[in-house]
């Protein structure tokens, strides 16, 4: 059962006259023993009732019983596991930047400490536990030993073991986050109910960047793609993007240089975009942050480059300073001695939302949390200037798009002007209606 | 009637410095100056340079100095109004933002964002008395009316956390809607009001029961729900009205303090952020963060006056009499 309308007067009421209650017994206010029999409360609720109100009064009656068991005596133990793949980084042209070792876990760190403070006084206990599998470990079994801790798993690995951990038995009543893959089909036809995805999709990324176009009037786009599959996958959905918001794409180009860049680009380049049609930006596939880097001031016509490269939408940056960000960033650098990434921030989202569900419900039991997301109460404040919340349809935490450089933020996707009948940042990545996701029911 | 009268001769250029004198401060976060505004002629007449990103600004409860959160200075400045000087600092904890000043005069309660406490700092002794564990990023104070209570808000925490002034510790913590940011009792001391910016809502509290007892929302035609964001707010102190600066929706809207209705929307400039009365509270003076302006409201008609350029990034306010 779902807690009613946090904004219903009625709602109010009740609260007050627990609350009163808990002050008498001189007790603060939130979180600590609430030892009022259910019977008072009842019988106080039932007291204010009138008659053309039974139905209503009974059904908070009902959530009396939630507020009493939702506050026990003892307080409330909350385990969120965080389980990894090792997948070793692909080889790139590039030393300047290696990818940290704690990418991700360290996000989850920082949700956790965050969880733990609120927690502090509410009487709710925060754990993390931690794992990671090597490349060629058993990421089942791993599962399964944590699932049977903790019901509440953050999922750092490639979308095959994903799947095959949402699949387990184990898994069938959880709440699984998906904080490292963007890929679009695990919103689309293989979504899966118990699996949400903190980390925007590359739909999300590409429509981000087509708005953007759109918006500067530069609507026609050349496209480079490397081998990687994942290139691939960014280049498709580039390409969706570009017929989404009517842009032209003039061309696309595999990159399929074997030569070190860092000696050639000046040579290589020129020729590789001479033939390439009038464009107006050049959208660089590169997902490894192999090439892409040595493109800019190397291409035959001056022009803007984007996607892996130049301006980058991204789920985090270290450039995001806006919307209370500082304050994140600083406590995030505080902690792992580095700056916040896409994917940390995905994992302290996950580890939030969590959060958030448990101090509004006041409770650790799995399924009223996930409710408790997915439903209309649910928002998180994710420092990019709006409400984040998740998509009932696929599981996707609705976010705004920062498009970045190294050096700031140029824009804020959805940008000014991309409207919609519901919820603005619904341009980005794939809408109720387009959902070919069945898992979620008719939600 | 005759407040609109009085506008109305603003307007036209008219100086009133008989009847109005004083001063609105305007502390701009992102040129670490403070712009000091003449209430008759309604222009900028001092720019006075202070500490890195001057957030929280407050005036002694005698007006005597002003004190001044120096967020990335790590200090609290105590600056000479007269001369503009910086007399001395206070011991402020790490990156304070937003701080409230006790009825007694002495001590000055301040929420230290990045270390999620708040400081109590003896002005005179110019000592730390406590420090208080909060929740994450707190930012919003207010102080009762009887000086009972200190309540600072949490931003990540989503809190007000009750302060009990006579043993510096913390007796309650009441939920509120995502990042609350301003927190302020009504006049008659009986309700204290707690703005939640991504939650877009006001709760009110019965300051007695400290249960919740209203929650307001806002709405603005043409921007959708999740941009109409409460901020800071102000209420006349003759009980009637509270002035909510809706964020980057770009208005300030007028609630009943009463009925706790909204009653109408006054646009303003971007991101308005934090707002100031003068003394007879005729007009209010917002801080508009992206346009780096302030707007004038006058308070009896609801209307926009004037706007008035300042620094960059205008973050806070205080009236200041000089006669």
């Amino acid at each position: 059962m779902s807690p009613p309308r946090r904004d219903e007067p009625v709602y109010d009421k009740l609260s007050h006259s627990i609350q009163s209650m808990r002050a008498k017994n001189q007790y603060p206010l939130v979180g600590i023993d609430f030892g009022i029999p259910l019977l008072q409360i009842c019988v106080a609720v039932l007291a204010q009732a009138r008659v053309y109100a039974m139905l209503r009064w009974i059904s908070m009656a009902l959530f009396c019983l939630k507020c009493v068991t939702a506050y026990p005596a003892d307080p409330i133990d909350i385990s969120i596991g965080y389980l990894q793949r090792e997948v070793p980084p692909p080889a790139v042209l590039s030393n300047l930047d290696p990818l940290p070792e704690d990418e991700g876990l360290a996000g989850a760190r920082l949700g956790l400490a965050d969880n733990a403070t609120t927690g502090r006084f509410l009487g709710h206990n925060y754990t993390l536990e931690e794992q990671i599998v090597a490349q060629d470990g058993d990421i089942l079994a791993a599962a399964r030993t944590m699932l049977a801790q903790s019901k509440l798993l953050l999922l750092d690995m490639p979308k095959d073991d994903l799947l095959a951990i949402a699949d387990l038995p184990e898994a069938k009543d959880a709440v699984l986050f998906n904080v490292s893959d963007a890929d679009n089909g695990l919103r689309r036809d293989a979504c899966r109910a118990n699996l949400l995805h903190t980390l925007p999709s590359r739909a999300m990324l590409a429509d981000s960047l087509a708005q953007f176009a759109v918006w500067k009037k530069w609507p026609r786009w050349a496209l480079v793609a490397g081998a990687r599959e994942g290139d691939q996958a960014f280049a498709a959905a580039l390409e969706q993007s570009a017929t989404k918001f009517r842009l032209r794409l003039v061309e696309r180009k595999d990159w399929t240089f074997d030569a070190d860049m860092r000696r050639n680009a000046a040579r290589e380049v020129p020729l590789f975009t001479q033939d390439l049609p009038d464009h107006d930006m050049l959208i660089i596939a590169d997902e490894a942050d192999d090439y892409a880097r040595y493109i800019a001031y190397q291409t035959w016509q001056p022009r803007p480059v984007a996607g892996s490269s130049g301006l980058t939408p991204v789920a985090w940056s270290r450039v995001v300073e806006q919307h209370g960000a500082a304050q994140l960033q600083s406590r995030f650098a505080k902690l792992a001695e580095r700056s916040m990434r896409s994917i940390d921030y995905a994992a302290w989202a996950a580890v939030r939302s969590v959060g958030e569900a448990v101090t509004r419900t006041a409770t650790g039991e799995v399924t009223t949390l996930r409710d408790y997301m997915l439903g209309e109460q649910f928002e998180l404040a994710g420092f990019k200037g709006r409400k984040l919340t998740f998509r009932t349809w696929n599981g996707q935490l609705r976010q705004p798009i920062p498009l970045v450089t190294q050096r700031a933020v140029v824009a804020l996707a959805p940008l000014e002007g991309f409207l919609h009948q519901f919820n603005e940042l619904d341009t980005l990545g794939v809408d109720r209606p387009e959902s070919s996701c069945a898992a979620f029911g008719s939600q | 009637m005759l407040k609109s009268a009085l506008a109305s001769l603003l307007l036209t250029g008219a100086t009133l410095s008989h009847a109005f004198a004083g001063e609105i401060w305007v502390s701009n976060e992102k040129d670490d100056t403070i712009s000091v505004i003449d209430e008759a002629t309604l222009e900028v007449v001092r720019t006075i340079e202070v500490g890195e990103r001057p957030r929280g600004i407050t005036f002694a409860n005698d007006h005597s100095v002003l004190f001044l959160c120096a967020s990335d200075s790590d200090s609290v400045q105590v600056i000479d109004p007269e001369t503009g000087k910086v007399l001395h600092d206070l011991p402020s904890g790490e990156d304070p933002e937003q701080f409230i000043l006790h009825p007694d005069g002495k001590r000055l309660y301040i929420a230290n964002e990045d270390d999620a406490i708040t400081t109590v700092v003896d002005v005179e002794s110019r000592s730390v008395i406590a420090q208080i564990d909060v929740g994450i990023e707190p930012e919003g104070m207010a102080v009762s009316q009887d000086g009972k209570y200190v309540i600072t808000t949490s931003e990540t925490t989503n809190m007000a956390h009750w302060i009990d002034t006579a043993s510096e510790q913390i007796v309650a913590n009441t939920l509120v809607d995502q990042r609350p940011r301003h927190a302020e009792f009504t006049p008659d001391g009986k309700e204290l009001w707690v703005s939640a910016e991504i939650g877009g809502t006001i709760t009110v509290f019965d300051v007695e029961s400290k249960a919740e007892i209203a929650k307001i929302p806002f709405e603005i035609q043409g921007v959708h729900r999740d941009r109409v964001q409460p901020v800071g707010f102000e209420m006349t102190t003759d009980g009637k009205f509270v002035f909510v600066a809706l964020g980057p929706s770009n208005h300030v809207a007028v609630v009943d303090m009463k009925t706790k209705k909204v009653i109408d929307n006054v646009l303003v400039g971007r991101r308005v952020w934090h707002m100031a009365f003068n003394a007879d509270e005729s007009l209010l003076f917002t801080t508009n963060g992206l346009s780096g302006d302030v707007t004038v409201i006058d308070a009896a008609t609801q209307k926009p006056i004037k706007t008035i350029k300042v620094g960059r990034f205008p973050w806070g306010a205080a009236y200041r009499p000089t006669n």
